[in-house]
């Protein structure tokens, strides 16, 4: 096992003489057994940083070293790296077990050993049942497997995985998560993890790297990241429904928008225009409060989503479905507490510490 | 079909079986040709429809040669069957593995000048082998080529349309596939005889029955390409045999060379007919 650093590394695509710059500088220290999850909307970069680091992409600057080794001129399969892809890439005409020997037959490594670790993998994740299968005889939750296993075979240093599970369904995706973390907990590999799903993201991560437009927005555990986003970028990314961000003026305790005045229990961080971040589960519904007006409700089971208009922004707030729904159309107040409420610079879009 | 109406079932089978009746007709007439003498097909016209007793004296006769009963001289034709079955392998697989080598390169490398190689193999997809016999002779015969298999074989060789083929197959290959076999440490040579040849097995085999056949049914080339009796295929053999001079024609040795020509293909349709089948309809991936 390995850490892995990544420093300052830059990616261009080239098109003719128009040179694309998809990554612009992007440094990450990924400590021995850590488990990261890089996550982004799509095309942020971030399957391009993954591929740059098994050795699949070129690097056009900076640097990448997995323990102390730079890695940027060695060939993937030299990289001591497994890499599983989202669409599991097996190899159709081989069955599970030389899809999972392959890589060690071409390491030369004796025939025997090559059996005991793949029946070692195959144990762990419970296919020893489908070895002598084709990959189109299984179903897509085993193949998800068979190519988890072909990468733990191969003992690497480092585990990419590159979406590895928007192919499944939803039931099968909340498993397979459980299933990836259990299998950190016991093989402790450092693991690089690419996704744009924030809850695999949230579930997953012992820390986020929330990237956008070829740029870190934020590192850091998804705690942190949840609780005190760096940037209006990273609020709207993380959460479902994601945080409720408007334009305020900001004046001592009173903060103005649209004609409506905010009073505040609190203070403003500073006077004049600021963002204003409210996640939807720190509003309360209190006749006092702020004036909302309600425009559709939603229900989900365990808790309801109401969608309406606070000083003429769209506000959501999240309560406990068992507390009365409001109607469409009704003025509800809202009360929220000033800890929670989360300040954003309308220039820089960057957090302004409280 | 959804709709039921009697009338245009039977009527749809009438017009099927006369188009079955159509084809096979005359190859019946050539196989009971082949059974009778020469003597029996033309004293008797028309000739009887029904099988004779001379099957295997006519087809011994056609095999190995010999002197009918006129004194006319019968050229055997084993050997031709011989110089037709290596000639149809050769060319069948040389282009194979010509074509596949060429199609990986397209797909797999990034070379200069990519675009334009490829596209002078596709244009050369419109050129048939007759509008360039005569330089390609040239050519064979000043390499001292002629009367030689591989000059028979050689110039017939090289294909634009399977390059095309199988680029379009590699194409559908999916890119991940590549990369899996680069973390697993596969060069490109494996990756190709591990993963791309496995993997384009049927397209082979449909390939190797159109190929076979294509080699098979040589004429024009090995008509103007060989002096020699010893390398004349037999499509050559036949077409020979209907010159028979004052002799008059041995219309029973010449059927059964006919029957003779038609099986090694037929052969490797009905062998091959499954992979045949499954290659042109679905890229098993």
């Amino acid at each position: 096992m390995a850490s892995l650093s990544i420093r300052d590394v830059v990616k261009d695509y080239r098109a003719g003489l128009r040179v694309n710059r998809v990554i612009h500088g992007v440094s990450a220290e990924v400590a021995d057994g850590e488990f990261i999850v890089i996550v982004g909307p799509s095309g942020c970069g971030k399957s391009t940083l993954l591929r740059m680091v098994a050795g699949l992409e070129e690097i056009t600057g900076g640097q990448i070293a997995i323990g102390q080794r730079v890695v940027n001129d060695i060939e993937p399969a030299e990289r001591d790296i497994a890499m599983v892809f989202q669409n599991y890439a097996l190899y159709p005409h081989m069955s599970v077990f030389d899809n999972m020997a392959y890589g060690l037959k071409i390491a030369r490594v004796p025939r025997d050993q090559i059996a005991v670790r793949v029946r070692r993998a195959a144990s762990i994740l419970e296919i020893e049942a489908f070895l002598d299968r084709k990959p189109g005889q299984l179903s897509g939750g085993q193949r998800q497997r068979v190519a988890m296993g072909r990468a733990i075979v191969r003992e690497p240093q480092v585990f990419l995985f590159d979406e590895p599970l928007s192919n499944l369904d939803a039931r099968l995706r909340a498993q397979t998560r459980i299933e990836i973390r259990k299998l950190h907990a016991e093989l402790g590999v450092t693991s690089l993890f690419v996704t744009h799903d924030q809850v695999e993201a949230m579930t997953l991560a012992q820390r986020v790297i929330v990237m956008n437009a070829g740029l870190i927005e934020q590192i850091g555990t998804p705690e942190e990241i949840y609780r005190a986003p760096e940037s209006t970028f990273v609020a709207g990314f993380i959460g479902a429904p994601p945080m409720n961000l408007m334009t305020v003026r900001g004046d001592g305790a009173r903060l103005s928008r649209a004609g409506c005045e905010l009073p505040l229990s609190g203070s403003a961080p500073r006077a004049g225009d600021l963002i204003m971040g409210v996640r939807p589960e720190h509003a309360r519904l209190d006749d006092s409060g702020w004036p909302m007006k309600v425009e559709l409700v939603e229900l989900l089971g365990a808790e309801r989503l109401i969608h309406g208009r606070l000083a003429d922004a769209p506000f959501i707030v999240r309560t406990d479905a068992r507390l009365a729904a409001p109607s469409a159309g009704q003025i509800v107040g809202l009360d929220i507490a000033p800890e929670s409420l989360h300040w954003f610079d309308p220039t820089s879009q960057k957090r302004i510490p409280t | 079909m959804v709709e039921r109406r009697p009338v245009m079932n039977l009527v749809a089978h009438l017009v099927l079986i006369f188009g079955v009746l159509v084809v096979s007709f005359p190859l019946y007439v050539t196989l009971v040709a082949s059974t009778q003498t020469s003597e029996q097909i033309v004293q008797q016209a028309p000739m009887s429809l029904w099988p004779g007793s001379n099957l295997i004296d006519t087809y011994r006769a056609a095999l190995f040669g010999g002197q009918t009963a006129s004194g006319s001289r019968i050229s055997p034709v084993a050997p031709m069957l011989k110089v037709s079955f290596i000639c149809a392998m050769v060319i069948a697989l040389g282009k194979i593995s010509i074509s596949m080598l060429s199609a990986f390169a397209f797909v797999y490398f990034r070379f200069p000048g990519r675009t334009l190689c490829f596209w002078m193999v596709f244009i050369t997809l419109m050129l048939p082998v007759e509008v360039r016999i005569g330089p390609t002779y040239q050519v064979v015969a000043g390499l001292g080529l002629l009367n030689t298999y591989t000059g028979l074989t050689l110039p017939l060789i090289a294909s634009a349309t399977a390059t095309f083929l199988f680029r379009q197959f590699f194409l559908t290959v999916p890119d991940e596939l590549t990369e899996a076999s680069r973390i697993d440490g596969a060069g490109p040579i494996r990756f190709f005889i591990d993963v791309l040849l496995p993997l384009s097995a049927t397209s082979i085999a449909a390939l190797f029955v159109i190929q076979f056949i294509y080699g098979w049914n040589q004429y024009l080339w090995p008509l103007l390409f060989t002096t020699d009796e010893s390398k004349y295929p037999i499509v050559m053999g036949i077409r020979r045999m209907l010159a028979g001079g004052d002799a008059g024609n041995e219309w029973n040795v010449v059927m059964a060379t006919a029957i003779l020509a038609m099986l090694p293909p037929a052969l490797v349709v009905l062998l091959m007919q499954k992979w045949f089948v499954k290659g042109l309809v679905d890229a098993e991936k």
